[in-house]
C-alpha cells in the first residue's frame, strides 16, 4: 500500500492507483481508500459475475479468489488488494468455452436455480478442490457455509462438488497413465 | 396412462444453465446503460408520525443531484397489488406507518452523491403513539393507523361450511389448540432492483419481478399510461419466493425520477431495506378446534385466526383467505368454520411468501392432529391415514380435487422413513413425526379482476427449420419455467429440447401471463404452450403431407422427425418441411391461451383457493433433540409428493430441496425481530439465520404415480407445496423425542430448552405425589402413557 500513488482532488479526496491482476489480466484502476473490492470488480471491470448480496460478508455471492483463497469481496478493500492475483467466476472457462468441471458438473446435476449464489458457490468450491482433491461432504459443506443459497437447500449443491472431485481426481489418474 | 413421451419427463440440463454458471447471466443489478443515474429512497425512523414538512433544498443544491422527489411530485392515487385494499402512495403524504416507510428520493450521479443528498432531507415529524401487536392494536383506543380501517382491522373474514357446532355436539372428543407464528422473509439472495427509462411517451423498466404483468398493469394504473407505454423486462431473477410479486418504490420512484431527469435511473435495496420492505410471511395465532369421532375420523373443524398484517395490504388480504381456505384439502370432513382478521400494525407490511399464507395453519393442524390422536391412542401416521382426503372429492368450501394421491404418499413415506420400526421404539431424544400438505397449481382467478387468459404462448419456428423459439410471459426466478416450457414446447411439436430458444417475460415482445406465483407456470403456462406446439405440429403436418404426397393424418412427428406412422422409415425433417412452410406460407406460428374453468363456489371470498388441481404431500422427520441444551438436529427428512406428471425429474426435485429448506429455516431459527420502537433487531442475513450448507439434514425426495387430467400431461404443481408440512413435522418430531410440545414458531433451541424444564418440574411434581399415594386420575393416566 506504501508503494501506491496517490492523487488528491480539488476537494481535498485523496484516490490510490491500484494494480490488480484479474483473470490474468493486468488491471489498473483509480479508487479512493473505501472502495470495496466488488464494486472495483463490478463496476470498473465491468465483472459482473461478482454478485452483491448483502455487502456485510454474509452471503458469500461476491466471492472470488484473492491469490487462491475465497474471501467476500465486499469486506476486502480494493487499496488492500494492490499487487494481488484475483479470480472471478468469468476466469474459471478455460480456452474460449471449456467450463471448468465444477461449472460442468454444477449444470449436470441441477445444482443452479436462480444462480445468484452459484459463482460464490464454485470459486468456494475451486478453493477447497485446490488444497483437497477429495474432501467429505461435510468437508464441502464446510467450504460452502459461507455461500448462502436461498433455492437449492445445498443438496445439489454438494452433490455437485462431490462429483466434480471425483472426475478431476480420475482425469488426473488419467493423465497419470497417459 | 402415460405415452412414451420423447423429451418431458427427462432431466434435460437447464436451459440458462451455462451462463448462469460462467457469471455470463445478467441480473438487474449487473446492467448498465448510458447516462445511466443512481436513485435511491429516503425512508421513515419512525413507526408512526405524521410528516409536518419536507425540506429538500439543501439536497437538491449538491452538486451531482438531479432530482430530489416527494409525495408533492408524483401521483397521489393509492396503489397496493389487492384492489380490495388500494392503501400505499408512492410517497407518504400525510403520515408514515413503519420504520421504513416512503417518503422521498433522489437521484444523482452516483452512490456516494445518493447517499450524501438523502442524509440533506430535512423531515419534521410529529411522532404518534405506535402499536406493533396485533390483539393490542384491535382494542379500542389503540392507535388508529389508517384512517379508513376502524380498530386497524384491514380484513374480516367469516366462513361457515355445514355445521361445525352440531359436529362438535356430536363429537366422541373435542380439543382446542393454540399456536403462534412468527414474521419471517423471503429473502432472495438477489436484492431487488429496477431500472427505469422514460423515453418519449414510454416508460421501460428493467426489473426483478416474478410478474412482469402486474407491474406493467400497475405502474400503468399509477401514471395513467395505456398499458402498451409501460414496457417490463425481466431480467435473471436472483430468487423471489413470493417477495417480487408487486411493484415496489423501485419502480414507481424510479419512473417518476427518470420523468424528471430525461436519464435511465437505477435504484437498489440494500439488504436492510429488504427486510424493511418486506412482504414476507405474517405472524398468525391460531386456535384451532376438531371434533373426531371414537375412531378418530375428524367430524368439524373450527379455526379462528388472527395475522399481523403490518403497515399495508399487499397481498394480505388473499394470504388471509389461504391460510383457511387450504386447511380443507388434506383431510376429509364436513363440517367447517373459519374466522379470520387481519389486522394493521405499525410494522413493515406483510404479503405472500412460498406457500402463502398456509404453512403456519397447517403447522398448527398438524400439532393439534397430533394431539387428538394422543388423546384417542391412535398412531400419528394412522390418524392420517384415516382421514386423508380421496381423488375426485370436493371440500366443503367447493373445492374439487381431481387426482389426490395421498394415502399413498403417506405409506410411501412410511415404508421410506421406516416408521413403523421407529415410531414409539426410538431412544429418549430421538424422535419422529409426521405431517402432510397441499397446495394449488395456480390461483383459479387473478389478482384483480379481468378475462384476460391467464397464460398465453407463441412458438416461431426459425425459417430453415434450425429452431424454434417460445415466447412466453411465462417468469423464471429460478425456478426453471424457462427450461420446462421449453421442454413442453418441444413435445408438443415433435422437436428436440437441445434446438429451442426462448424469450419470456417482457412484456413488449412476449404474450401475456400472470407470472410466477402460486405454482401456477407449469399447469397454466404450461398449457398455454402445450396448445402453442400443437398448433405448430398441425401446421407442419400439413405441409409435410403435401410434400410427401401422404395424408397428414398418417404422419407424426418426434424428435425432429416426420414420418409415416408404422413406417418410421419413410421421413423428412422438421426442418425441411419447417424450411419449405417458411417458403411457401411466410412465417410458421403456433399459438396458446389458457383461461381456467369456472371454479368454485358463490360465498364471499370463494376464489380464493380454487385452483385447476391441488398438489399432495408428505413428510416424515426423525430429530435428535439435546436435553441439556435444548439444541434441535433434524437427521433426515422424507418428502413423498403427489405432483402429477414429471417434466424434468432433477428440477422437480430441487424445488422439493429449496421448499423444504425454507420450512426448516422457518421451523428453527427464522423470524425478523424488532425493539419496542419498530425497528428491525436483525436486518441481515446473519442474525436473520439463513440455515447454511452446516445446517442442513439429509433429504430424500420421492414422488407417486399420478396424473392429473386437468394439467397437460397430467401436470400440477410442486413449487410451494414442500414448505408447507415441514414445520408441523418437526414439531411432532419432537414430540415424539421428548415429550413436549412448543406451541410458537420458530421451535427455537431456548423454547425447546424450557419446555423441557417445566415438563421436568411437572414430572417431579407428579412423581412426588404418586409417591405419596395419591391414585392418578383416569384422565391422566389415560395421558400419561398415550393411550
Ligand atoms: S455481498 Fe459480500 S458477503 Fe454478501
Ligand atoms: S441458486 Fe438461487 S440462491 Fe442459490
Amino acid at each position: 500500500m506504501t508503494t501506491m500513488q496517490a492523487i488528491t482532488d480539488q476537494n481535498g479526496v485523496k484516490r490510490y492507483m491500484v494494480n490488480l491482476v484479474v483473470n490474468g489480466d493486468h488491471r489498473t484502476v483509480v479508487v479512493k481508500a473505501n472502495t470495496l473490492l466488488v464494486n472495483v470488480l463490478r463496476d470498473h471491470l465491468d465483472l459482473t459475475g461478482t454478485k452483491k448480496g448483502c455487502e456485510l460478508g454474509d452471503c458469500g455471492s461476491c466471492t472470488v479468489l484473492l491469490n487462491g483463497k475465497p474471501v467476500n469481496s465486499c469486506l476486502v478493500l480494493a487499496v488492500e488488494a494492490d499487487g494481488q492475483e484475483i479470480v472471478t467466476i468469468e476466469g474459471l472457462v478455460q480456452q474460449g468455452d471449456t467450463l471448468d468441471p465444477l461449472q460442468e458438473a454444477f449444470i449436470d446435476h441441477a445444482a443452479v436455480q436462480c444462480g445468484y449464489c452459484t459463482p460464490g458457490m464454485i470459486l468456494s468450491a475451486k478453493a477447497l478442490l485446490a488444497k483437497n482433491p477429495s474432501p467429505t461432504e461435510q468437508e464441502v459443506r464446510e467450504a460452502i457455509a459461507g455461500n448462502l443459497c436461498r433455492c437449492t437447500g445445498y443438496v445439489n449443491v454438494v452433490k455437485a462438488v462431490m462429483v466434480a472431485a471425483k472426475r478431476l481426481q480420475e482425469g488426473r489418474g488419467a493423465d497419470h497413465e497417459g | 396412462m402415460r405415452d412414451n413421451y420423447a423429451v418431458i419427463g427427462k432431466s434435460v440440463p437447464k436451459i440458462d444453465g451455462r451462463v448462469k454458471v460462467t457469471g455470463q447471466a445478467k441480473y438487474t443489478g449487473d446492467l448498465k446503460f448510458p447516462n445511466m443515474l443512481v436513485g435511491k429512497i429516503l425512508t421513515s425512523p419512525h413507526p408512526h408520525a405524521r410528516i409536518l414538512h419536507i425540506d429538500t433544498t439543501e439536497a437538491e443544491r449538491l452538486p451531482g443531484v438531479k432530482a430530489v422527489i416527494t409525495h408533492k411530485d408524483v401521483p397521489p392515487l393509492k396503489y397496493g397489488i389487492s384492489p380490495a385494499r388500494w392503501d400505499e402512495n408512492i410517497f407518504c403524504i400525510d403520515k408514515v406507518r413503519f420504520v421504513g416507510d416512503k417518503v422521498a428520493a433522489v437521484a444523482a450521479v452516483d452512490d456516494e452523491t445518493v447517499y450524501k443528498a438523502l442524509k440533506l432531507i430535512k423531515v419534521d415529524y410529529e411522532v404518534l403513539p405506535a402499536v406493533f401487536d396485533p390483539i393490542e392494536a384491535m382494542a379500542e383506543g389503540a392507535p388508529q393507523i389508517h384512517d379508513e380501517y376502524p380498530r386497524n382491522i384491514n380484513t374480516e373474514i367469516h366462513q361457515h361450511f355445514g355445521d361445525v357446532e352440531k359436529a362438535f355436539a356430536q363429537a366422541y372428543h373435542v380439543r382446542t389448540d393454540r399456536f403462534v407464528g412468527q414474521r419471517t422473509y423471503q429473502s432472495p439472495i438477489e436484492p431487488h432492483s429496477a431500472i427505469s427509462m422514460w423515453e418519449g411517451g414510454k416508460l421501460t423498466v428493467y426489473t426483478s419481478t416474478q410478474s412482469p404483468h402486474y407491474f406493467q398493469y400497475y405502474i400503468a394504473r399509477q401514471f395513467g399510461l395505456p398499458m402498451g407505454d409501460v414496457r417490463v423486462v425481466k431480467t435473471f431473477v436472483g430468487g423471489g419466493f413470493g417477495g417480487k410479486l408487486e411493484p415496489t418504490g423501485l419502480e414507481f420512484a424510479g419512473a417518476v425520477l427518470s420523468r424528471l431527469t430525461g436519464r435511465p435511473v437505477k435504484m437498489f435495496y440494500d439488504r436492510h431495506e429488504m427486510f424493511a420492505h418486506n412482504r414476507g410471511r405474517h405472524r398468525q395465532i391460531m386456535e384451532i378446534t376438531s371434533g373426531v369421532d371414537r375412531d378418530g375420523k375428524i367430524l368439524g373443524v373450527h379455526a379462528n385466526f388472527i395475522m399481523d398484517g403490518g403497515a399495508y395490504t399487499s397481498l394480505g388480504i388473499a394470504t388471509a383467505y389461504y391460510a383457511g381456505a387450504m386447511l380443507t384439502l388434506t383431510y376429509d370432513f364436513a363440517n367447517y368454520k373459519f374466522d379470520m382478521i387481519r389486522v394493521y400494525t405499525n410494522l413493515p407490511a406483510c404479503g405472500a411468501q412460498r406457500g402463502h399464507g398456509a404453512p403456519q395453519p397447517r403447522y398448527a393442524f398438524e400439532c393439534h392432529l397430533d394431539m387428538v390422536a394422543q388423546d384417542l391412542g391412535i398412531d400419528p401416521l394412522e390418524m392420517r391415514l384415516r382421514n386423508a382426503r380421496k381423488p375426485n372429492t370436493i371440500t366443503p368450501n367447493q373445492f374439487k380435487i381431481n387426482s389426490c394421491e395421498l394415502e399413498e404418499c403417506i405409506q410411501q413415506a412410511r415404508r421410506l422413513s421406516g416408521w413403523d420400526a421407529k415410531k414409539g421404539k426410538l431412544p429418549r431424544g430421538r424422535g419422529i413425526g409426521i405431517a402432510v400438505g397441499s397446495f394449488v397449481s395456480g390461483a383459479g382467478y387473478p389478482i384483480y379482476r379481468t378475462n384476460l387468459p391467464h397464460a398465453a404462448a407463441i412458438i416461431k419456428v426459425h425459417e430453415d427449420g434450425s429452431a424454434a423459439t417460445l415466447y412466453t410471459g411465462a417468469t423464471d426466478i429460478g425456478q426453471g419455467s424457462d427450461t420446462v416450457l421449453c421442454q413442453m414446447a418441444a413435445e408438443a411439436m415433435g422437436f428436440v429440447y437441445e434446438r429451442m430458444k426462448i424469450v419470456a417475460a417482457d412484456t413488449e415482445t412476449t404474450p401475456h401471463d400472470f407470472g410466477a406465483y402460486a405454482s401456477r407456470q407449469t399447469l397454466m403456462s404450461g398449457a398455454a404452450v402445450k396448445q402453442a406446439g400443437e398448433e405448430v405440429k398441425k401446421q407442419l403436418l400439413a405441409m409435410a403431407g403435401e410434400m410427401m404426397q401422404v395424408a397428414p393424418e398418417e404422419l407424426d412427428c418426434r424428435e425432429g422427425v416426420i414420418f409415416v406412422k408404422g413406417r418410421p422409415e419413410v421421413n423428412i425433417t422438421f426442418g425441411e418441411a419447417a424450411r419449405e412452410f417458411f417458403v411457401r406460407k411466410g412465417p410458421l406460428i403456433g399459438r396458446g391461451a389458457y383461461t381456467p374453468p369456472t371454479l368454485g363456489g358463490t360465498f364471499r371470498g370463494a376464489a380464493v383457493g380454487t385452483s385447476p388441481a391441488y398438489s399432495f404431500a408428505a413428510q416424515i422427520s426423525e430429530v435428535e433433540v439435546d436435553e441439556e441444551t435444548g439444541e434441535i438436529q433434524v437427521k433426515e427428512v422424507w418428502d413423498v409428493h403427489d405432483c402429477g406428471t414429471v417434466i424434468n425429474p432433477a428440477l422437480l426435485h430441487g424445488q422439493v430441496h429449496g421448499a423444504l429448506y425454507m420450512g426448516m429455516g422457518e421451523s428453527v431459527w427464522e423470524e425478523v425481530l424488532f425493539d419496542a420502537s419498530g425497528r428491525i433487531l436483525n436486518p441481515n442475513l446473519a442474525e436473520y439465520r439463513l440455515p447454511t450448507a452446516l445446517d442442513m439434514p439429509k433429504i430424500t425426495s420421492a414422488l407417486v404415480d399420478s396424473f392429473e387430467p386437468a394439467g397437460p400431461w397430467g401436470v400440477k404443481e410442486v413449487g410451494e407445496g414442500a414448505t408447507i408440512p415441514t414445520m408441523g413435522c418437526y414439531a411432532n418430531a419432537i414430540y415424539d423425542a421428548m415429550g413436549i410440545r412448543v406451541y410458537s414458531l420458530p421451535l427455537t433451541y431456548e423454547k425447546v430448552w424450557r419446555a423441557l424444564r417445566e415438563k421436568r418440574n411437572a414430572d417431579f411434581s407428579q412423581n412426588r405425589q404418586m409417591a405419596e399415594a395419591v391414585p392418578a386420575t383416569p384422565d391422566e393416566a389415560a395421558r400419561g402413557d398415550g393411550r
